[in-house]
Parts: C-alpha cells; structure tokens; sequence
C-alpha cells in the first residue's frame, strides 16, 4: 500500500475544519452565556435606576458566572491552540498522552451529541513516539468516529497509551458494540494512507471490545 | 397576558441565565436540557414560543421541531443557535419554525419576535378551532 499525499492533504484540511467548526461553535456558547450574564446587569441597573434596589448577591452570582465561562473558554482556546501547533512540525516526538488528551480536547463536543463520553487512562503517561502530531490526531479522530458508534450501552469510549514490544499502541476501549459492526471505514481511505504515511497499523477486536493503533519505534 | 414560552437548549448556564431575564420582562418560562425533555412537557402544555437550540446531543432541533409539529401544528418554533446556516435554516423554515436568532442573543430582537410568536399562534389557534366547528357542523348536516 502507499500513500496517496493529495488524498491525505486533502482529509487533513476537513479534519481541520470540521475541529474548527466544532471550537467555533463552543466559543460561541460561552460568548451567549457572558452576553446574557451582562444583559442581566444591564436590567438590574435599569431597575435600579426606577427604585428597585440592587441585589448584591446577584451581581456577585452574575460575575461569578462570567468567570467560570472565561475558564471555559480558555480551555476551549488552549485546546484549540494546541491543536492548530499540531501542524508545526512533520516528524517530532509526541507524548502520547498528550495526543489523547488533545483529541479528547477536540472531540468532546462530537461525542456529547452522541449522548457519550471520553474517558483516558492515565495509568501510563512516559509513552512518546517521533511522527506528525497532525497526521496521528486525523488517524485517531476517524477511529473515535468508528469508536463512538461502536460503544457499549455505559456509552463511555476510554482511550489509552502504552508501550508495546517495538513500538507503541493506542486503544479505544469499551465498544461492544464492535461484535455487530464492522469497521469498514478503517480499512478504506483516507485512514489507509494515514496509516501508510505514519507507518501505523490499525485494528479491531471485537472480543475485547476495542481499537487498536500500533506505531512503530515508540519510546518509553 | 404575559407570553408562555419553553427554552431548550443543553447549555445549562446559558438556560438558566436567558430564563431569568425573560422571567424578569414578565414572560412565563419554562426550560428543558434536551429535546426529549421538551417533547414531554409538550404533552401536557402549550406555549406561545419555543426558543430551540439546533445542535444537542441525542435529538437535534430539526428533529425535535418535526415532532413538535406533529403533537401541535400550530408550536411556533424559534432556533436560538451558534451558527445558524442558509441551509440549515432553510430546511427549518420549511418545515415550519418561525424563525433562527444567531447566539449571543440580541434581547430586544428575541422579545420582539415572541410577540409575533404569541400573534401568529393565536391566529394559527383560532383558524384550526374554526375549522373544527366547520367540520362539526358539516359532519351533522348544517
């Protein structure tokens, strides 16, 4: 198999804006509840104005609810940062837990529409690999995709990191739904040729319910 | 009489906080997490406006909306969304929703569409209880 680089390209930048949809729509989100937030002291210093006394402790409810979507929305920017450096560099060695962390960033959104959640195993957090950053998250995105419609009926999709003997694996774990499905999207385009570009194997295991990612030349 | 509108959207901060100053302008508001929750308050009530977020997990607003016209073909339904497409809102209109505000949500806009909600309803209401007596009264010979 080879890699077909115009098709890879080409995945790539609707991968990037289908996230950037995504991002754009959650910090719309925070920017209606800020709106709302300063339209409600808006009319609290109207009625004031009219006689109404002011409640403090409503304001400070207001202004406390501005600060939590601020949070909110700095998570959201900083994911999308990290997200948008993912296409800095074409080979460079990335934690892979990191890269989880960051599609789970990413993809949160798509997989509450889906009524479902991430969850990541932390239990091992040294695994690095030398790839592009870009190419791995598109890779693992289109298996989430697969992932969340094969989940089991807790509708969580764990994700994990490890080291294996040669290299390292990611997985996609609690689908059980993988025993009716066949994942017919992973063996064709684009992921075959991002598994060829990242020298990456995908597979499933319907017995034990996950997605398997094998990169080869893994550092622990 | 004041308007009787139900708000549905996932975004709870964001449901809570627009309830309380539709509340505060003398609006009667309801408010459900999804649309299923909003299907089922459906059953039992009517309101003059349903302000309906597009995207939300599970059962999106296209879908809640078509359900909706079918339990009450005479629900005004306003999309209240993040990024109110020329197709998506296409398809809404045609399947009957009043009309899309664009979050962050301009007060007066949405109060003044409300009015028009509450207006186009009671027309829609008296036109089908007309029909009804029509039928009625057909139905006995008169």
């Amino acid at each position: 198999m080879t890699t077909d680089s115009g098709l890879v390209g080409r995945a790539g930048l609707q991968f990037y804006g289908k996230m950037c949809a995504s991002i754009s729509h959650d910090i719309k989100n925070v920017l209606a509840v800020i709106n709302e937030n300063a339209g409600l002291v808006e009319d609290l210093c109207f009625a004031a104005e009219r006689g109404k006394p002011l409640d403090p402790l409503r304001l400070k409810r207001a202004a406390a609810d501005v600060k939590a979507q601020i949070r909110r929305g700095d998570e959201i920017i900083s994911g999308m940062n990290r997200f948008a450096h993912s296409v800095d560099s074409d080979s460079v060695q990335v934690n892979l837990l990191e890269i989880i962390d960051l599609l789970a960033a990413i993809s949160v959104r798509f997989a509450a529409m889906r009524g479902l959640t991430l969850q990541i195993d932390r239990s091992e957090s040294g695994a690095t690999v030398t790839t592009s950053p870009f190419l791995l998250l598109n890779l693992l995105w289109l298996c989430l995709e697969q992932a969340m419609e094969a989940s089991g009926p807790d509708r969580k999709v764990a994700l994990a990191a490890e080291r294996i003997s040669g290299g390292v694996c990611l997985r996609f774990r609690g689908l059980e739904g993988l025993k009716a499905a066949p994942l017919g999207g992973l063996s064709a385009e684009p992921a075959a040729s991002l598994c060829c570009a990242l020298s990456a194997e995908v597979r499933a295991d319907a017995q034990t319910g996950e997605i398997l990612v094998q990169l080869a030349g893994g550092r622990g | 009489m004041s308007e009787k509108v139900l708000i549905v959207d996932d975004d709870k901060a964001f449901l809570q906080i627009l309830a309380e100053r539709m509340q505060n302008r003398g609006m009667e508001v309801s408010t459900a997490e999804s649309a299923a929750e909003a299907l089922k308050l459906l059953e039992t009530e009517s309101y003059d406006a349903v302000l309906l977020d597009l995207m939300m997990p599970e059962m999106g607003g296209i879908e809640a909306l078509q359900i909706m016209r079918k339990k009450q073909p005479e629900v005004q339904v306003i999309f209240v969304t993040g990024h109110p497409s020329v197709s998506k809102g296409v398809e809404a209109i045609k399947l009957g929703a009043m009309d899309f505000i664009p979050k962050p949500v301009d007060m007066a806009e949405l109060t003044e569409k409300i009015h028009q909600a509450k207006a186009s309803r009671m027309i829609l209401v008296e036109k089908h209880s007309q029909e009804k007596i029509k039928k009625i009264l057909t139905d006995k010979g008169w």
